[in-house]
């Protein structure tokens, strides 16, 4: 089944004004359930706006987007979303528990699951020893995994990540990578992810969806065939290298068009 | 006890020119009483002088309570509804830009020159107009995308309120408060100024000030200040529990 399914998706912003913004131009795509799929292109060529449109924080200009065969807006009042954004974006006066509980709190989860939940997935993100400090006491690597534990924390079908390892350094930008990818095989979620790195997204996805700029297009995508489970001995692979080159020659061709 | 040294240093130091200034120079009483003298005053004028700080001291309170209490209440529909927001709060702003403390005089006349409603009235007017700006700006100043990440969940608009835009403006409530606590006890003290009752710090300054009794209206100055400082260390003791994780108050 298909998870999420872009057709024909043009997105304008202040359009008919001066400020006019062709931010998408003729988007088809399609994400299979328990797809993990990449977006990845230079900065302005509308991966994030995908993101925020799969996500129903706007809705496009022309086309029709799908979500487990929903509208955006019903499968986000179903709850089907996970979100996962550049900054960690904790409630800073919730301590860490009550940050992960949140969604739970507003879906109005009774008190005793939420708080098995809660410490589940602190558990799934190694964290559970930090369930009672607030956020400003942890690292911004420990922070990005509260936010993707409470992004998980009520189950959602499809997870939504905007370079959600942006901030980090290259080590910990790593181990995130593998975390994610471990629980991600675990729960089987969906995952629409933007990024920038190239190994990054190379590492991570079944497939890798690359777009070029002005306006935002879907030039290419390329199979990931890594075998699973991926581990550090993956980046040595020679296919690694043969993937990264022929995203790197994808995203080439995008600068010369 | 290091932390509070030097201030007590700096304190007792200033105390000390004044007393030596005030002998050296033989500066008359009427000008500025030494240190000791008001001291003098204080202990003979206890009682009455406890008896006007208090009722000022419980006036200003309940004025402050009650206008800081209402511009939350009119905030949170401000907030709320665009509408009351958009009418609301240039109102606001044009009103904490003028002399509030001159209704002083009309309250006398609305609530009758002894009731203390017309102090707690003056008082609540003066503190509602910065409590309910600052307010306002707090409850709107919500992270775009800790915004978009309650959108996210579907949550509610009221739930939206109460679980990102009222902890967000906790800390702008407080720096509110903690200028509305100082300006509280100013209008109580300037609205008595104005006639009521003899038993209030307002009243005891200018009737003592008008006998030349200088060392007594000092002694209730440094009363007021005295009340002024517990009233902004009671705001701070609030504040310290109410929003333990903002970065004003926290120890690492």
């Amino acid at each position: 089944m298909t998870a999420v399914r872009l057709s024909g998706v043009d997105m304008v912003f202040n359009p008919g004004t001066g400020q006019e913004v062709k931010a998408l131009a003729g988007i088809d795509l399609a994400v299979g359930q328990g797809e993990f799929v990449s977006l990845i292109g230079p900065s302005g060529c509308g991966k994030s706006t995908m993101l925020r449109l799969i996500g129903d924080l706007i809705s496009p200009t022309v086309g029709a987007v799908a979500v487990n065969g929903k509208t955006p807006s019903a499968a986000r009042i179903d709850r089907d979303y996970g979100m996962v954004f550049q900054s960690a974006t904790l409630l800073e006066w919730r301590k860490i528990r009550a940050n992960v509980e949140l969604p739970l709190e507003i879906m109005e989860t009774d008190k005793g699951e939420r708080r098995e939940r809660a410490e589940a997935m602190l558990e799934l993100v190694g964290l559970a020893d930090f369930a009672d400090h607030y956020p400003w006491q942890l690292s911004g690597g420990m922070q990005q995994r509260v936010s993707i534990a409470r992004a998980l924390a009520f189950e959602p079908s499809i997870l939504l990540m905007d370079e959600p390892f942006g901030a980090l350094d290259e080590m910990t930008r790593e181990r995130m990578q593998a975390e994610l990818l471990r629980i991600w095989s675990e729960t089987r979620t969906t995952v629409v992810f933007v990024t920038h790195s190239i190994p990054e997204a190379v590492f991570l996805s079944n497939r890798v969806v690359i777009m070029s700029p002005r306006p935002g297009r879907i030039t290419r995508a390329v199979d990931i065939d890594l075998p699973q489970p991926r581990n550090r001995e993956t980046r040595e692979d020679q296919r690694f290298f043969e993937l990264l080159t022929s995203v790197r020659d994808g995203l080439r061709a995008v600068e010369d068009m | 006890m290091r932390r509070w040294g030097p201030a007590a240093v700096l304190f007792a130091g200033g105390l000390a020119v004044w007393e030596a200034a005030v002998r050296i120079f033989n500066i008359k009483g009427f000008i500025l009483p030494a240190p000791t003298a008001i001291a003098a005053a204080f202990e003979a004028e206890a009682s009455d002088l406890f008896e006007a700080g208090w009722s000022t001291f419980t006036t200003a309170l309940a004025g402050l309570a009650a206008g800081s209490a209402a511009a939350v209440l009119v905030s949170l529909a401000a907030a709320r509804w665009r509408f009351i927001r958009d009418g609301a709060v240039p109102f606001a702003v044009a009103a904490n830009s003028t002399p509030i403390i001159v209704l002083a005089p009309i309250a006398n006349s609305w609530f009758g020159i002894l009731s203390p409603a017309g102090s707690i009235f003056v008082v609540a007017v003066l503190v509602f107009f910065p409590v309910m700006i600052n307010m306002v700006r707090g409850l709107l100043s919500a992270d775009a995308s800790q915004m978009e990440l309650l959108d996210s969940y579907a949550a509610r608009r009221g739930t939206v309120l109460r679980k990102l835009q009222l902890p967000t403006s906790g800390p702008y409530l407080f720096s509110a408060m903690k200028v509305a606590a100082a300006l509280s006890l100013i209008g109580a003290i300037v609205k008595e100024f104005f006639g009521g009752p003899q038993a209030r710090l307002g009243q005891y300054i200018t009737t003592k000030a008008g006998l030349l009794q200088f060392e007594e209206a000092w002694a209730a100055i440094a009363l007021a200040s005295a009340f002024g400082m517990a009233l902004y260390l009671l705001v701070v003791w609030i504040e310290r529990r109410a929003i333990p994780w903002h970065i004003s108050v926290r120890r690492a």
